[in-house]
């Protein structure tokens, strides 16, 4: 009897972690990266790689949340960061009142006040938004969010103008009894809000609500036909979009312990817009691997240079063209060939493609950077290096070689995308003939 | 009297240059169903074109070029990106525009640095039109009506007049029976956006050296731009003209007239002090709230009347 209750809980077991493993590897990969940049001679972790995280956690919540909007729902908003922002402001006022009235409340519940926050802006902004569809949608989300960032910065109390409000976290209400002055203490409570948001979302996709918001996303006629009203749909999927928007703002207010007007701002929106859509807004995760991309980019990339944004912006172009389901669209598109077995014969072609692009890629890089040092940084005092490489940045040479890598590269890449596309067409027919592709 | 004729001319202009701006853009989110973000950065870029050729071949010269760069510019983004992008659908176009948004910004503080250019009114033109009580009105402002105006007639001769412009017309309504009439509605569409960038770039020209021209003045216009053109409604020049000169007017009186709700209040009686609850919101002045203005007009039409004042469908 003990015996076969065990083997089930075994059973349950395995069958728990077959089902699951992305999401225990993905929770294993969060606890043990801050430990990569562990620096043993003084014993602390990197204060610059746990921030990076840090950020990468909380924005990669906006991002999925994002998508509950423009994935799940169909719906393109200009203003999420409205939702992200207002968030952070509950957090930053809440912290100051417990310090101020010694009321005990948990420095850890912080997040969800954060999402309590999102989901009041949510019921009001969404109120109005949520009345129109598609692009009428877009705009009102665009003119609330310009409305709220405008507004920030006139209403002091709640907002605190420029300057924003500055809060501090470490203040001794922990029911764990952390401090909450590291970094890493900081990263670990994100860590888990992260995942439990992580979690929600998820199965609210399964839930009668998030399929009804994609049936409202693919036929917006029909679901009407089928007795349901979109706007009622609409309206509560951008709420519960709030809700995790909130939190992701309540996880910034704690790690960066000031909230401005920036976080209402229409780049915070667009960068939310950006990591879902390189992401892919066609599949759960897509948007968390977006966000750790954005986040990459703008921490690791612009150390180097402030031309960041321009490669960010080219990347997207080119996603928008060429691959509308973003990086996990990229990855899904492999999958016909790899279940034929027959990825091994795409390694040729890639090695191929690869070439060419590299070289377009240095000389459109090499490009831009000689640009932007010439208008801006050399006005700064900057001294012109790529990559330890040092030429005279006022040299004809480097120029030339510049332009040339990038149309050689380009030319070089159309003769070659060709033959990797007839590889590709003739594994597809395969995996067609097979059955594998409908 | 005074400050209300000056505001009244400021505002004409102004709403002017939206129109300018807006027009172009109705056409091509009127026929296409694309709304264009990259719209208010085909306007930055015929502001520093122009101060680019300006310093070469002069203001004149740089009047005529800059418009017809930033014009073939938008035949290429069209022709070679959003065709490509179009069988994606509607958010797959928007998206794309908007990336250019963020890529043009970025060339343009590539070449032309951070801060603003030193672009300014061509000096024969930098002189006292009239005298209204005792403030000028500097001709460089008429001048800036007179271009406008002429832009006006001619957009208006060439939809009415044209044959091109008689199936443009139909295509703003009935796109699909256009097409199913044997006009290449891909190449009107190609012209149409190719114009509307053009316009956007000779709003340039004349706006970026009456304001300034500097790496930020897309991002600046760009949403008042989306505002006149919701607000004007779909398909409608008309319902343009008028919602770029309210635009124009409100701004400009909003700057002036420095009252508040407290204000208002205070005529019946009630008088607003630091204690009252809200006082914060109701001793906010109108000049203040004046760049807000447009996206509470913004969201209020959408919410009330989606297809804007005169449109022909909603948005």
């Amino acid at each position: 009897m003990s015996m076969s209750a065990n083997a089930a809980g075994a059973m349950t077991a395995s069958s728990f972690l077959r089902r699951h493993w992305v999401w225990l590897a993905m929770l294993a990969l969060m606890l043990v990266l801050p430990w990569a940049f562990y620096d043993h001679d003084r014993g602390r972790h990197s204060g610059f790689a746990v921030t990076l995280l840090s950020e990468m956690a909380l924005m990669s919540i906006f991002a999925l949340s994002y998508n509950m909007l423009m994935g799940q729902a169909g719906l393109l908003s200009f203003g999420h960061a409205v939702l992200f922002g207002v968030g952070a402001f509950f957090v930053a006022h809440t912290l100051n009142f417990i310090k101020a009235s010694g009321l005990p409340i948990p420095v850890e519940l912080m997040p969800l006040v954060g999402g309590i926050g999102g989901l009041v802006c949510g019921v009001i902004t969404g109120y109005v938004a949520t009345k129109q569809r598609a692009t009428a949608f877009a705009m009102i989300t665009l003119g609330v969010g310009e409305l709220l960032t405008a507004a920030a910065l006139m209403f002091m109390t709640f907002f605190g103008g420029e300057g924003g409000i500055t809060t501090n976290r470490a203040i001794d209400t922990s029911i764990l009894g952390i401090a909450y002055t590291k970094p890493i203490q900081v990263y670990y409570l994100l860590v888990f809000w992260a995942m439990i948001a992580a979690v929600l979302m998820y199965l609210q996709t399964q839930t009668p609500l998030g399929r009804m918001a994609n049936a409202t996303r693919d036929n917006f006629e029909r679901t009407q036909f089928v007795g349901y009203d979109p706007q009622v749909i609409r309206y509560w999927q951008y709420i519960l979009s709030g809700f995790f928007a909130g939190i992701a703002g309540g996880m910034y207010c704690l790690v960066y312990e000031i909230v401005t007007f920036d976080t209402l701002a229409a780049v915070k929106s667009a960068n939310a817009l950006l990591a879902t859509y390189i992401g892919g807004a066609i599949g759960f995760i897509g948007p968390i691997m977006g966000a750790v991309l954005v986040v990459g980019m703008q921490s690791g990339i612009s150390l180097y240079t402030s031309s960041w944004l321009l490669y960010l912006g080219v990347i997207f172009i080119l996603m928008v063209i060429y691959a509308p389901g973003g990086l996990l669209g990229l990855i899904a598109m492999h999958i016909p060939i790899a279940r034929m077995g027959r990825l091994g014969e795409l390694a040729v072609p890639y090695a191929r493609v690869f070439v060419p692009t590299l070289i377009m890629t240095v000389g459109f890089v090499l490009f831009v950077e000689l640009a932007t040092h010439q208008t801006i940084n050399a006005a700064q005092g900057k001294k012109f290096s790529l990559l330890g490489f040092a030429p005279n940045p006022g040299g004809t040479v480097v120029w030339v070689a510049a332009i040339v890598a990038m149309i050689a590269g380009a030319l070089w890449l159309r003769h070659a995308g060709r033959g990797f596309m007839a590889k590709w067409n003739a594994l597809m027919e395969d995996a067609k003939a097979q059955g594998i592709v409908v | 009297m005074e400050v209300f004729v000056v505001s009244l001319l400021n505002g004409l202009v102004y709403g002017m240059l939206l129109f300018m701006l807006a027009s172009g853009l109705t056409l091509i989110f009127s026929m296409m169903g694309v709304l264009n973000f990259a719209h208010a950065s085909a306007y930055m870029l015929g502001a520093y074109l122009a101060y680019t050729l300006s310093l070469y071949v002069g203001f004149w010269i740089a009047l005529i070029l800059a418009p017809i760069l930033c014009g073939l510019m938008g035949a290429a983004i069209e022709m070679w990106g959003l065709r490509r992008v179009h069988k994606n659908g509607h958010i797959a176009e928007l998206l794309y525009t908007f990336g250019l948004v963020l890529i043009i910004e970025k060339v343009v503080q590539m070449t032309w640095g951070l801060i603003a250019v030193p672009y300014r009114i061509p000096s024969g033109l930098d002189f006292a039109l009239f005298d209204l009580w005792g403030t000028d009105f500097p001709a460089y402002r008429g001048f800036m009506l007179l271009i406008s105006a002429l832009m006006f007639l001619s957009i208006w001769l060439g939809l009415t007049r044209t044959r091109i412009g008689l199936v443009i017309q139909a295509a703003l309504t009935h796109p699909d029976m256009v097409g199913a009439l044997g006009h290449n509605v891909p190449r009107v569409f190609t012209i149409v956006f190719a114009a509307g960038t053009a316009l956007a770039g000779l709003a340039g020209v004349i706006g970026g050296n009456y304001r300034v021209t500097e790496p930020s003045m897309a991002f600046s216009m760009g949403p008042i731009v989306f505002v006149v053109v919701v607000f004007g409604g779909l398909g409608s020049l008309t319902g343009c003209f008028i919602a770029s000169i309210l635009m124009g007017m409100i701004q400009t009186f909003a700057v002036v007239l420095d009252y508040s709700l407290a204000d208002l209040l205070a005529v019946f009686g009630f008088i607003v002090t630091k204690a009252t609850p809200g006082s914060e919101f109701l001793m906010v002045t109108l000049p203040r709230i004046a760049a807000l203005l447009p996206f509470i007009l913004l969201v209020l039409i959408l919410v009330l009347r989606p297809r804007g004042l005169m449109g022909t469908r909603d948005t």
